[in-house]
Parts: structure tokens; sequence; C-alpha cells
């Protein structure tokens, strides 16, 4: 890639020791700005991965990682971005694909992406209240209960039932070892005389 | 007096609004049969034709990522086998590979061609399986019980190597776990000349079947202006005519040493899809046999791995030196400088690719997993509205995802 002409055009742009790609620290406000300069003018045309990182001592907290591609020339280039207020500009209008990742790193992170079309959770569950990769988040998880309220009210159960319940089998619930899966029609198990 | 009133064509067209019925809502999954796994899609329908999809993914998620941050670099290995699972060979050497960029490892040639092989192996089984279940996807049933009878002897040769059918861990960071057991060489040339003729068999069965075309010929295209905007990798890309292989533009782990075509589809449409998959079955075989005839002999770990890898037991019960390392590495893991890394490999589903953050020590501050699913399944609502909802199974299945490395 053409570096100087690179972080020419985007005087702000810090280039970052690394060991394995070109590797820039982008000014939160131009990263739209930039990756479609790079698409556009260098090639760039693959975004490769889009990903969040959490640095608890650092502010600000997050940072965003992009790795674009140059299918044409096989370049990678890493971009580095500090989130302003827990937000960064989305590039989904320049590489649709980036729209997933920054619903991950929003659902993992909490890190807004502005201007993000559809700006849901991905992995988790839409009620979900926390962010699992943040460092505070503890490994085991923190217990929550499940959205569909009606139905804990009325089984007693932290979980959501399998989907199976109701039939064609059905499951009797209570300890695991007694809630095996049968089918609800046990007509073929009852005892018929020998003719 | 007569009244006539009078029908026509126009007259309908003219209240075709009022005549339109409304649209349905049906969800596809999380648990059915051409979802190939976890996968839900929420459809808008209008009739039969598909109006949106939404794919709700999760249900396989299982925090990979949060995992990797709470352990060392040597005990991540097995997890890489739960990502891709139809492959878990090649996502060893994936997360190996990076793992020893950052440490600076070079590895010895023939450790380098043990892992072109495993790829390749992988690579073979993983596409047996996508194409058997892509047949049955497209209602042939008889194809699966074709390649699913040669995928049966790849995990035999696996469980020689590894020890394990389908969760192999067999690579360890700066080199293997073990070396080549006697004349394994020798049954992998025999599996490749059987499995050729199973892909021709496939290739009689499925290539110019009426209904097989019928049902992929033409289905959800994907231009290579579209492909590259998703970030779409792997066989995928290259149905849609981008000429891309990472084992060809970046080569790692020696594969610039082996002669093999890239296939390349012209319209990007299911079909050109199942054809790109068919032909890296035989190019892979290809590698392989290359592989098999210039086997170097020497180590299969590199010499700097000793720092890695755990001592022999014998001597950490005799020798001190042995018995400070071993105890170091299992309380403490590998020490990896700091520093940053991305590594991509040419998976069978796509690039598979590992962005690790280490701040110095045995435990990765932040390991990013790039699943080629994930990226392979973010293309949904732009292809399948449109479509039919028979041709959903056609779309999901030329996709060949798999849900472990989409939902990590």
């Amino acid at each position: 890639m053409d570096a100087a002409a690179f972080t020419q055009k985007f005087p702000q742009t810090e280039t970052l020791a690394s060991i394995d790609m070109p590797t820039f620290k982008v000014a939160n406000a131009e990263l739209v700005e930039v990756v479609r300069y790079l698409r556009d003018t260098q090639g760039f045309d693959l975004l490769a991965d889009l990903c969040g990182v959490d640095w608890p001592q650092r502010t600000p907290r997050f940072g965003v990682v992009l790795h674009l591609l140059n299918t044409s020339k096989s370049e990678y280039v890493r971009l580095h971005v500090a989130c302003e207020q827990d937000a960064v500009p989305s590039v989904s209008a320049i590489h649709p694909g980036a729209n997933w990742h920054e619903r991950e790193a929003y659902d993992m992170f909490g890190i807004r992406f502005v201007g993000h079309p559809d700006p849901r959770r991905i992995l988790m569950w839409e009620a979900y209240p926390f962010h699992p990769l943040r460092k505070e988040f503890p490994l085991a998880g923190i217990e929550v209960p499940f959205p569909a309220a009606d139905v804990a009210a009325v089984t007693g159960q932290k979980v959501e039932p399998a989907p199976m319940m109701g039939g064609p089998f059905v499951s009797g619930g209570g300890h695991m070892s007694n809630a095996e899966p049968q089918a609800l029609d046990q007509s073929w198990n009852e005892e018929k005389p020998k003719s | 007096m007569k009244t006539t009133k009078e029908i026509s064509l126009g007259d309908i067209a003219a209240r075709s609004e009022e005549l339109r019925g409304e649209n349905m809502t049906l969800n596809m999954g999380p648990s059915h049969p051409a979802t190939h796994g976890v996968l839900r899609l929420s459809l808008e329908l209008d009739g039969d034709k598909v109006v949106k999809c939404d794919p709700v993914i999760g249900y396989l998620h299982r925090g990979d990522e949060k995992i990797a941050e709470n352990m060392t670099y040597n005990q991540f290995v097995p997890y890489t086998d739960r990502l891709d699972y139809l492959a878990p060979l090649a996502n060893n050497v994936a997360y190996a590979i990076a793992v020893e960029k950052l440490a600076g490892l070079k590895m010895p040639e023939r450790c380098e061609a043990i892992r072109v092989a495993c790829c390749e192996m992988a690579r073979i089984s993983s596409h047996l399986l996508g194409l058997g279940v892509y047949a049955m996807d497209t209602g042939a049933w008889t194809v699966f019980m074709y390649t699913f009878n040669e995928r049966e002897k790849l995990y035999t040769l696996f469980e020689e190597l590894t020890g394990a059918r389908f969760t192999t861990s067999y690579t360890r960071i700066g080199g293997l776990t073990r070396d080549l057991p006697e004349g394994w060489l020798q049954r992998v040339e025999n599996f490749c000349d059987g499995v050729l003729k199973t892909i021709d068999e496939v290739d009689r069965l499925l290539t110019r079947n009426g209904i097989f075309l019928e049902r992929t010929e033409g289905i959800a295209p994907i231009s290579k202006e579209l492909a590259l905007a998703y970030g779409l990798t792997g066989p995928n890309l290259r149905a849609s005519g981008v000429p891309f292989d990472l084992r060809k533009d970046k080569p790692y782990s020696g594969y610039e040493k082996y002669e093999f075509d890239i296939p390349v589809g012209v319209k990007g449409d299911c079909f050109d899809r199942y054809l790109v998959r068919m032909e890296e079955v035989r190019q892979s075989v290809r590698i392989l046999r290359q592989v098999i005839k210039t086997m170097p002999s020497g180590p299969w770990y590199a010499e700097e791995a000793k720092k890695i890898f755990l001592p022999p037991k014998a001597k950490v019960m005799t020798k001190m030196e042995e018995l400070i390392q071993n105890f170091m590495l299992v309380t403490e893991g590998p020490q990896i400088p700091a520093g940053e890394v991305y590594f991509e490999a040419e998976n069978p589903k796509g690039a598979l690719g590992f962005y690790i953050v280490s701040n110095g020590g045995g435990v990765p501050y932040r390991l990013r997993i790039r699943g080629p699913s994930f990226v392979s399944l973010s293309i949904l609502p732009a292809i399948v509205p449109g479509n039919f909802l028979t041709d959903i199974a056609s779309i999901l299945g030329s996709l060949d995802f798999v849900m472990g490395e989409c939902d990590r």
C-alpha cells in the first residue's frame, strides 16, 4: 500500500509499529472517509474483520480494530480507532459486510456505531442486559431471567422450555432425570393380549 | 334492461392493491434440516415468494472469545476444534500459525508439510459433507451415502494420526502432537485414488441432473461486487468470479511449494458454488499427492518450541530443570511476546481469521475469531428476497456454513 500518500491525505493518522501489516491509528471522526479512500483509491475492497477491544485502564476505554484486504495485491491493512463516548462511526454504508461485525461489537462491548442501519444485538437476545466481552464481566456469566415471563410464571423454571413442550413429545418437567421427553401417544407401549 | 359489466385484465390490474393478500411471517428453524444447525430465518412471505429474510443467530454461542482470554495459549487448542467442527484439523493449524507468528517461531519443513496434508484432508472431508448434504437439500439422497462413505475413510485416517476422529486437537504451538504413524502416507495415497472415483460418481449423478440443475442453476446469483462488499471468502467468493485464494495469494505453511489451480465460477449462482467445491476436492487431492511425494524428513516441531511444549514426563520426574519448566508451563503458560497479530487461513468454508492481542505472558489479552460462516450468512438478507420459499434450502446449502463457527 502507499502509506506515504495515505498519511499525507489524512495528517491526523498515526503510524503504529506492527509485526505483520501496516497499522494506523485513525481519528474517530475521519474513519468513514479513511475507509472510503482506502477502498476507492488504494484498492482495499474487502473488509476482512471488524472487532472491539476493551482497555479498562485507558481513556477512551474501548477501541475498534478493522482489517481491510486488497484482493488484487493481497495486502492487509489494520486500522485502530478509539471510541468517543463509546461510539464510532459505522462503515456499513461502505462495506455492507460490516453490518453484522458492528452488531457483534455492540452486543459484546456496548460500542455504539453511529449511523448503523440496524443496531440490534446479534449473538445474545435483545433483552440481555450485559455486554459479556467487557473485562469486568465474569467468565462464569451472570444469571438473568429469560424473556418469556408468561412461560416462567406457569412452569416456575428459569429457562425457556424445550421446543417440544406440548407434543408430539412431552416432558414431565421437574428434576432432569424424570424429565426425559416421551411421545405424547403411548398406545404402542400398552400391553396387548396375545392372540 | 340488460346491464353488462366488462371484465378485463386491465381492470384486475387496476385493482391489484385491493386484491393482494397479507404477507405472512414464517420462522424457519432454529431446528430445521435445511438450516444445517441452529440457524433461524425470520421470513416475510408474499405467497410463495420471500419478501424479507432476517437471519437470527446466536443459538450456539458459547463465548469462545471470552474463554480464550481466561486460559493459556496451549489450553485453547481444543476449543478451535469446535469452531468449524467439520474441519477441525484446519482450525488447529490456523490457530497454531497465528500464535506462532506472534511468537516469531519458524516451523521446520516436515511440520509444515504435515500441516498442509492435514488442511487438505480437512478440506476434502468438509467438502464431501457439504456436497452430500447439498444434494440431499435439493432432493438427491444417494449422493450423501457415497460421500459419507468416503468421509468415513478419512475419519479413520484422522483417528490413526491424532487419536480422535472428530475433535483432533492435533497441532501444538510450535509443532504437532506427534509424528506421522508408520505407513500412514501410503494409506492416504490409497484414499486419494478412492475419493477421485467417488467425486466422478457424484459428477455423473448431479452435474447434468435435470432436477438438480432446476434447483440450483440461476438461483441466488452473487455478483463479484456484492461478494466483495459483504466480505465473502473461500469457495463462495471464488464462485462469484474473484480468483482470490489465501493459499496462493498469501501462502502460509509452505503452500507456495505445491502446484494447484484455483477453480473460479462465472455467474456466482448456487450451481457455480457447487462446481467450485467439486473442483476443489480434485485440487486438494493434487496437493495431497505432492505432499506425499515430497514429504521431508527431520523434526516435526520447532527447536524454540521446547519453551512451549511440556517436557517429556520421564524427565519431569527425574530432572530439576524439566520439573521447573513443566511447572511454569502449566501454571503460567508459554511466554508469548506483547504485540498484535492477524492471521487468516484458507479454510474449507472461507478465511478463518484470528486476531490476537498479547500483553506478554501466557494468556491472550484479546482473541478475536473471524468465522467465515458468520460472514457468509450476513449476505442472506441481500440474496434471499425475491426467491421462492423452496429455494431457501438450495441457497443455504450452497453457502456451506457451519453454526459452530458462526456463533462461536
